[in-house]
């Protein structure tokens, strides 16, 4: 393997329109469940964090569920929801599934985080417990939420490439062909561009963090 | 098709010979023990170190997030490439993808022991070494073992997926259904590595109950870790950044880490 072998294999056309549309793939089939799992994780969270039967459930579930192997997860999926084998939903659905459960304890911490005396004061001042929770509570709770969304976005971007196992596409379409024609340069191309997606996302949540929360910035040694 | 499942399950023929149930479950643990088994050797004494001189912490952190992203697939055919043979291929890099949580539980383990306690440790004259097996070792244990677990949840999971370049195990059920067209079959491979993975992890939970100090259970502080993330959660509130690379690693399988 020469730096010449893979710049004749970047210097395709055709190897690049590829590079490119698999890429586009890999940025959707990882992101989108990282919306999603976001979404269905802070109700569950919210639920989670005032009652405790409530916690004891989930809490369970989302463990149980983090320990079943992506593979298996990927396969199981279509039998339970009647997608077809190969279809791209079923990466969509398992990662929405692993990213919930990684999220919902974060959601959980986050909220135990928020000192007592703020949502005092936010109840005194007539704040209703549904806005109170949106306008007070969500917002002191994004940075132990983001540390979450960044494990969660990772290992996304990591495990979207398995699903080339089952056919869908992505970055992993890389592996299995340079597997199957036992060539070297895609696999490396595959490997480089998810670290570099994994970083980019992982600077952009970053920078959302920050921006969503200015007052980290007041105290002295504030964020990163 | 559970009933599909089942009939696949009952099928005497699936549990003989080299393609059967008992071997390619033994297949399956062997790598899974190798694999953990090596990595904690390298990975324990290396995250110990780390956490108790603090010297090379953000090394480590950077590099353990560097594999975090680290495409298991990718890993995989690369390796088997390079080095070629599949057992020893695939081997190297099941050692590879346990080693980072194991890392980051040793060293994070150690690192936040109360720096009270460790202060006191030194004023009643403990030597460094009956610092860090008598007080650092044991107050990290739950964070050790929670590290150890998430790379045995991950060497399951990975071996399962490098099924595709011809290692053994159960993943080749999966795989070699879905060659074969043959859901049951696919079925029985997924559930079967998802069942030993629930299980490794319900055993080793069980012995990170056991080895854990009674002292740290009543303190309430090292079972599930369950007042340290708090602590640390409120930390992060204010902006203070407690984050030591993999997210919070507290006692708990997977949160905080990768998944594979």
């Amino acid at each position: 393997m020469t730096l010449d072998e893979l710049g004749r294999y970047l210097s395709s056309p055709s190897n690049r329109e590829q590079l490119v549309e698999q890429f586009g793939q890999h940025v959707y089939l990882s992101l989108v469940p990282l919306l999603l799992g976001l979404l269905v994780a802070v109700p569950l969270g919210w639920g989670a964090q005032r009652l405790p039967p409530v916690r004891a459930v989930v809490f369970g579930g989302a463990s149980v569920l983090y320990t079943v192997p992506s593979l298996a997860l990927f396969v199981v999926i279509p039998g339970i929801i009647g997608t077809r084998t190969l279809d791209s939903v079923n990466v969509v659905v398992a990662l929405t599934l692993y990213t919930a459960a990684l999220l919902v304890r974060s959601v959980v911490g986050a909220l135990d985080a928020v000192p007592g005396p703020v949502t005092a004061a936010a109840t005194a001042m007539g704040y209703r417990p549904l806005r109170r929770f949106l306008t007070v509570e969500l917002p002191l709770a994004v940075p132990v939420l983001t540390a979450g969304v960044r494990v969660a976005s990772v290992s996304n971007i990591s495990l979207v490439s398995v699903g080339a196992l089952i056919g869908t596409g992505g970055l992993g379409v890389l592996f299995t062909e340079g597997f199957r024609t036992r060539y070297l340069a895609p696999i490396l191309v595959g490997i480089v561009l998810t670290l570099l997606l994994a970083l980019v996302v992982d600077r952009a949540l970053v920078l959302a963090r920050n921006s969503l929360t200015p007052w980290t910035r007041l105290t002295p040694g504030g964020s990163r | 098709m559970i009933q599909q499942l089942i009939e696949w399950l009952a099928d005497p023929a699936h549990w003989r010979g080299p393609d059967g149930i008992p071997t390619r479950l033994l297949e399956h643990l062997y790598y899974c023990l190798v694999a953990a088994g090596f990595a904690t050797l390298v990975a324990l004494p290396a995250g110990l170190f780390v956490g108790h001189t603090g010297r090379g912490g953000t090394l480590l952190v950077g590099a353990g997030n560097a594999l975090r992203a680290l495409p298991t697939l990718g890993l995989v055919t690369f390796l088997y490439l390079v080095v070629g043979g599949t057992q020893t291929a695939t081997l190297i890099g099941l050692v590879v993808l346990a080693v980072p949580p194991i890392l980051a539980g040793a060293y994070s383990g150690v690192q936040q022991v109360d720096r009270r306690v460790v202060d006191a440790a030194v004023g009643v004259g403990m030597t460094r070494w009956q610092r860090l097996w008598q007080v650092e070792v044991p107050n990290a244990m739950p964070l050790i073992l929670g590290g150890i677990r998430n790379a045995v949840l991950q060497v399951v999971a990975t071996a399962a997926v490098a099924a595709y370049v011809g290692l053994g195990g159960l993943g080749r059920y999966v795989l070699d259904g879905i060659r074969a067209v043959d859901y049951p079959k696919v079925l029985a491979g997924a559930l079967l590595v998802a069942l030993l993975a629930i299980l490794l992890d319900v055993v080793l939970s069980g012995v990170q109950w056991l080895v854990v100090p009674a002292g740290l259970r009543t303190a309430g502080v090292g079972d599930e870790g369950r007042r340290r993330p708090r602590r640390s959660a409120r930390r992060e509130v204010r902006g203070e950044t407690t984050d030591t690379g993999g997210g919070r690693v507290d006692g708990r399988a997977g949160h905080g880490l990768r998944k594979r």
